[in-house]
C-alpha cells in the first residue's frame, strides 16, 4: 500500500549517501579535498553508521541506550584482533578486513543479546544509566585485558604481558591500555559508505517488514502490541541487538582506520555513546536520514571551525542548546505553527488578490 | 467476508466458561468468586458501578493478572495462567478502555501489526526483500483493508492513527482486535466518550461484527442504552462479586442492580 | 585489619561526597523528572570558584566555600530558568540532550578560563589527622569532615523538606506536578528553588571533593558526577535516604575494590553492583515501585 512512498522516501536516503561520494570523488580528483576533510571521511561514515544503529534503538524501538559505544569498543577489539591474529595465514589484507567486519558485527551482537535479556526488563532512564554501565564496564574490561600468542596457542592475563607467560616465540597482541597496535590501515571511504549503505539497507527495509511493525507497536504501546500476540521481549531483543551489532561493524571500521587502537574514554566511553544520541535526537527519533545529516554536520562542524581554536567546542555547545530548544520547546513549537500558518494565509491572500 | 475459524469444541460447549474466579491485590479482594458461561455468538454485557472490578475481569481473562484461584475455560480449552500473547493466540482479543492505538503507525499498520501471528514471513526474508515478503504483504494489505472497510476506516488507511477523530479511534481498536481472529472479543466501554448518534452507530457496528465474523463478545459498558439495546445476557458485578446475572431485561428490573447504581 | 578499617573509613567519607552530589541528581529528579547531566559540572564549577578565591585572590577557605555556594547556586538557578524551564513539557530525550549541551558548554567555559592542565587544588580543611590506635589508624581530617558534612546536610536537608511551606510543596509537586499547581503551588519557583539546593550542595562536594583528590580540571567533576547519579539511581532515584544510602555502598566498594582487586577495575566492580542491584530492585534500593494500569 505505502510501499511506494517508502520506495521513494528509502531512494533519497540511499541517494543522499550515493551523491555525497560522487561529491567527494570529484573533489578528490580535482584536488580540492584538504587533507583535513580526507582524515575525516572514515569517521564520517563511522558516525553515520552509528548514528542509524542507535536510533533502531532509540527511535524505532523508543529504549534509550546510552552503551553504544561499548559495542562499537567489542567490534572494534574483536576486529582488530581477528586482523592481527590472520596476518599469517591470510596475507590479503582486504579478505582479512572482510572477515573482521562480519566477526566484529557478531560478537557485538551476541553481547547486544547477552546484555539485552537481563537490562531490556528495565525502563527509560533506569535502562539508559544500565546500558552506560554496561558501555564503561566493556571499556574497563579491555583496558586491562592481555593477549599473546605463542606456539603453544593463546595466552591470557588481566595483569600485565609478563604474567602470560609465553614462550620465545609469543607475541603479546592485546596490550592492556597499550592496546592493539599494527592494524593495517585497510579502511576508506569507499568502503566505509558501502557499510553506510548496508547499514541503511538493514536498518530501512527492517522497519518497513513485519518485524519492524512488531518493534514500534512496543514502543508506541507496550500492553496492546501484547493483546495482539507481539513478542515483546523477542523483538526488543532483536531490534537491540541488531544495533549493537552495526555498531560493531563500525567499531570494526574504525579500528582499521588506525595505528593505534586503545580503550581510552575518548573513544570509547560513555561521552562517545552520548554523542551519538545527540547525532540521532537532533537528526530525529526513527529518521535515518535526519541521523546521517545530523552525524555528518556534527562531526564536520566542529573540525571545520578549528581555524576557532578554543571556542569551537563552545560554539558547539551552545548551538546544541539553541537547536534543542528551538526543536522541542512546546512554546517554540507553538510559534512555529503560528508562523507557518501566517506565512500560509498570507500565500492564499496574495493568490486571492491576483 | 466470512469467518473461515475452524470449530474446535463441541457445539453445546460454551465460547467462555469462567469458575471460581478470584484476585486480590494487597489483601483487598478485586474480583472474588466470578463466574460467568458466555454461550457462542453471544453477545454479553459486563456492567457494574464504577470501581466493580470489571477491568480487573477482563485483565484475568486476557492474562494480565494471574487469578488466586479459578478457572478459565475457553470453548473447552483451560487457559488459565497463560501469558497474554498466548491467550490471543487461543482466541482472545480485546480494547481498551482509555484506548490504546499504536499512534505513531498509520491506520492500515495499527491493523497490519495485528495480523503478525497469521501472515508471516522471516525478519531476513523481510530484510532481504524476498519474494515472500511482496506476497505476503500484499495478503497482508488486503485483509487490513477488508477489516478497515467493515469500520468505514479504508478511506482513511494513511493516517496517523493519533490523528484519527476519537470515535473512529475506538472503532480502529476494534479492526485491530479483530485481525487477530478471535474466537471471543472483549470490549472495554466501547461507547465511552461518544455522542448519541455515535453511540447508536457503535451499536450498529458491534451487532454487525457478531453477525458478520459469527463472534462471541464479552462488553462492559456504563451506557445502559447500548447496554440493553445490543446485549443478550448480562452479569452484574459490584465490588468484585455477582451480583446477579441473566436475561437484560430481568437484570436491569432487579431491584438490587439499582442500588448498587443509585445507593439506598 | 587496621588498613581494611581505614580503607573502609576512607570509602564512606568518599561516598559521603558521592551522597551529597546523589541529593542534587535526586532532588531535581523526583522534582523536575529530569537527568541534569550538567551537574557534576557545576560541581568542577564550584570547584573552581573556591580554587579562585582561596588560591589565587588569598581569601579564608570558609569565604571560598561560601562564595562557591553563591556562585553555584545563580549558576545552577540560572541553567534551569534559561535552558530546562523552556523545555517543560518537552520530551525527556530533548531535556537530556539539551543538559548534555550545558555540561559541554560548563567544562568549555572552564577549559578557555583555566586551561586544560590540572590545578593544584589547597584543602579547605586545615585540622589535624586524627590518629587512633597508637598511630596504626591515621584518619585524615578531610575524610572526618566530609562524613560530618553529608550527616549535617541530611539532617538538614531532611529538616526543611518535613517541615517548611517551601519543603512540602517540593513534595508535592514530585507527587503531582499537575495535582500541585491546581493547589496553587508555584512549580516554576519550586523546581527553580530545587536547583538552587542542589546546586548548593554541588559547591560543598566541590569542596570536598577537591580536597580529598586535589587536581582540578575542567573534566573533575564528569566522572564523580556520573557515579554520584549511579549512587542515586542504586538508592532508588527521588529519594533522599536513598541517595545518602547508594552514595555509601558505592564509596565504599570503590576504595574496597581499588584496595584489594584492581585500581583499574573499581569503576567496572561499581558499575557491575549497580547492574546486579537493578536486576533485583528495578527502582533500586529504596525507590518505589510503579505499576502500569492497564
Amino acid at each position: 500500500m505505502d510501499a511506494k512512498r517508502i520506495r521513494i522516501q528509502n531512494g533519497i536516503t540511499y541517494g543522499m549517501v550515493i551523491a555525497f561520494w560522487v561529491v567527494i570523488q570529484i573533489m578528490d580528483k580535482t584536488g580540492n579535498l584538504s587533507s583535513l576533510l580526507k582524515g575525516l571521511l572514515v569517521p564520517l561514515c563511522m558516525y553515520a553508521i552509528l548514528a542509524v544503529s542507535l536510533n533502531l534503538t532509540v527511535g524505532i524501538l523508543g529504549e534509550l541506550s546510552l552503551g553504544h559505544a561499548g559495542f562499537m569498543c567489542l567490534g572494534a577489539f574483536s576486529g582488530a584482533f581477528f586482523t592481527n591474529c590472520m596476518e599469517a595465514a591470510m596475507p590479503s589484507a582486504g579478505l582479512r578486513f572482510f572477515l573482521a567486519l562480519i566477526l566484529g558485527a557478531v560478537v557485538a551482537g551476541i553481547f547486544g543479546l547477552l546484555i539485552g535479556i537481563p537490562v531490556l526488563r528495565l525502563k527509560g532512564d533506569y535502562l539508559a544509566i544500565v546500558t552506560l554501565a554496561f558501555g564503561e564496564i566493556i571499556k574497563n574490561l579491555i583496558n586491562v585485558m592481555y593477549v599473546g600468542r605463542d606456539a603453544a596457542g593463546f595466552h591470557f592475563s588481566n595483569k600485565d604481558a609478563m604474567s602470560l607467560g609465553m614462550d620465545d616465540t609469543g607475541v603479546v597482541i592485546v596490550k592492556g591500555a597499550q592496546g592493539i597496535t599494527g592494524t593495517p590501515r585497510a579502511a576508506t571511504f569507499t568502503i566505509g559508505i558501502l557499510l553506510l549503505l548496508l547499514t541503511l539497507f538493514i536498518v530501512l527495509n527492517l522497519i518497513n517488514s513485519r518485524t519492524g511493525r512488531a518493534i514500534m507497536s512496543i514502543r508506541d504501546n507496550r500492553i496492546a502490541a501484547e493483546s495482539i500476540g507481539i513478542n515483546i521481549t523477542k523483538y526488543k531483543l532483536m531490534a537491540f541487538s541488531i544495533s549493537a551489532a552495526l555498531a560493531g561493524m563500525a567499531g570494526v571500521l574504525y579500528a582499521h582506520s588506525l595505528s593505534t587502537l586503545q580503550a581510552t574514554s575518548n573513544n570509547f566511553g560513555y561521552n562517545k555513546s552520548i554523542l551519538i544520541l545527540v547525532f540521532v535526537v537532533l537528526g530525529g527519533l526513527g529518521n535515518m536520514r535526519g541521523s546521517i545529516i545530523a552525524a555528518v554536520v556534527l562531526t564536520a562542524l566542529p573540525e571545520m571551525l578549528r581555524g576557532l581554536n578554543d571556542y569551537r567546542m563552545l560554539i558547539y555547545a551552545i548551538v546544541l542548546i539553541i537547536m534543542t530548544i528551538f526543536n522541542s520547546s512546546p512554546k517554540a513549537i507553538e510559534m512555529r505553527s503560528v508562523l507557518m500558518d501566517k506565512l500560509r494565509h498570507k500565500k492564499a491572500a496574495g493568490k486571492e488578490a491576483a | 467476508m466470512t469467518a473461515n475459524k475452524t470449530v474446535s469444541g463441541a457445539k453445546g460447549v460454551p465460547m467462555l466458561e469462567v469458575k471460581n474466579l478470584s484476585i486480590s491485590f494487597g489483601g483487598l479482594k478485586a474480583v472474588d468468586s466470578f463466574n460467568v458461561t458466555v454461550d457462542k455468538g453471544q453477545l454479553y454485557g459486563l456492567i457494574g458501578p464504577n470501581g466493580a472490578g470489571k477491568t480487573t475481569v477482563f485483565n484475568l481473562l486476557t492474562g494480565v493478572y494471574k487469578p488466586n484461584t479459578g478457572t478459565i475455560l475457553l470453548d473447552g480449552e483451560n487457559i488459565t495462567g497463560r501469558k497474554t500473547i498466548e491467550i490471543n493466540q487461543d482466541g482472545i482479543a480485546r480494547t481498551f478502555q482509555n484506548i490504546r492505538l499504536f499512534k505513531e503507525l498509520s491506520v492500515l499498520d495499527n491493523v497490519k501489526t495485528a495480523l503478525h501471528n497469521h501472515h508471516r514471513y522471516s525478519t531476513l526474508e523481510g530484510i532481504l526483500r524476498l519474494p515472500k515478503f511482496y506476497k505476503v504483504e500484499k495478503e497482508m494489505d488486503a485483509r487490513a483493508l477488508e477489516l478497515l472497510k467493515v469500520f468505514d476506516l479504508d478511506q482513511q488507511w494513511n493516517y496517523k492513527a493519533s490523528n484519527l477523530p476519537y470515535g473512529k479511534q475506538r472503532k480502529l481498536e476494534i479492526a485491530r482486535a479483530l485481525a487477530t481472529d478471535p474466537k471471543l472479543l472483549l470490549l472495554d466501554e466501547p461507547a465511552a466518550g461518544m455522542n448519541p448518534n455515535e453511540t447508536a452507530e457503535l451499536m450498529e457496528t458491534i451487532r454487525f461484527v457478531r453477525d458478520q465474523f459469527d463472534m462471541t463478545i464479552l462488553l462492559i459498558e456504563h451506557d445502559m442504552k447500548l447496554v440493553s439495546g445490543i446485549c443478550e445476557k448480562l452479569t452484574v458485578l459490584n465490588f468484585g462479586q455477582v451480583l446477579t446475572q441473566g436475561d437484560t431485561s430481568e437484570v436491569l428490573n432487579d431491584k438490587r442492580v439499582i442500588t448498587a447504581y443509585l445507593g439506598e | 585489619m587496621m588498613s581494611f578499617l581505614s580503607y573502609f573509613i576512607s570509602g564512606v567519607s568518599l561516598g559521603s561526597i558521592y551522597a551529597i552530589i546523589a541529593l542534587g541528581y535526586t532532588m531535581v529528579y523526583g522534582i523536575a523528572r529530569m537527568l541534569n547531566f550538567a551537574h557534576g559540572d557545576v560541581i568542577m564549577i564550584g570547584g573552581f570558584a573556591i580554587f579562585t578565591a582561596v588560591t589565587t585572590m588569598g581569601l579564608p577557605p570558609m569565604a571560598g566555600i561560601l562564595i562557591g555556594v553563591v556562585v553555584c547556586t545563580v549558576l545552577g538557578v540560572t541553567i534551569e530558568r534559561v535552558a530546562y524551564r523552556p523545555l517543560r513539557g518537552a520530551s525527556s530525550l530533548a531535556v537530556l540532550i539539551t543538559a548534555i549541551g550545558i555540561s559541554y558548554l560548563l567544562q568549555n567555559v572552564a577549559l578557555l578560563i583555566f586551561g586544560s592542565n590540572s590545578h593544584q587544588f589547597t584543602s579547605v580543611v586545615n585540622l589535624p589527622n586524627l590518629v587512633l590506635a597508637d598511630g596504626k589508624l591515621n584518619i585524615s581530617s578531610t575524610t572526618i569532615v566530609a562524613i560530618a558534612a553529608c550527616i549535617v546536610i541530611m539532617i538538614a536537608l531532611t529538616t526543611f523538606i518535613n517541615k517548611t511551606r517551601t519543603g512540602q510543596a517540593m513534595l508535592a509537586v514530585s507527587e503531582d506536578r499537575g495535582a500541585a499547581s491546581l493547589m496553587g503551588i508555584d512549580v516554576n519557583k519550586t523546581i527553580a528553588v530545587t536547583f538552587a539546593i542542589g546546586s548548593a550542595l554541588a559547591a560543598i562536594a566541590g569542596a570536598l571533593l577537591c580536597s580529598a583528590y586535589p587536581s582540578l580540571t575542567p573534566y573533575t567533576g564528569s566522572m564523580p558526577g556520573i557515579k554520584a547519579f549511579t549512587a542515586a539511581v542504586f538508592g532508588g532515584i527521588g529519594s533522599i535516604p536513598g541517595a545518602l544510602l547508594g552514595g555509601i555502598i558505592l564509596g565504599v566498594i570503590e576504595n574496597l575494590s581499588k584496595a584489594y582487586i584492581s585500581s583499574q577495575l573499581s569503576d567496572a566492580i561499581v558499575f557491575a553492583v549497580l547492574i546486579i542491584v537493578l536486576l533485583v530492585r528495578p527502582t533500586g534500593i529504596l525507590g518505589r515501585q510503579i505499576n502500569e494500569k492497564v
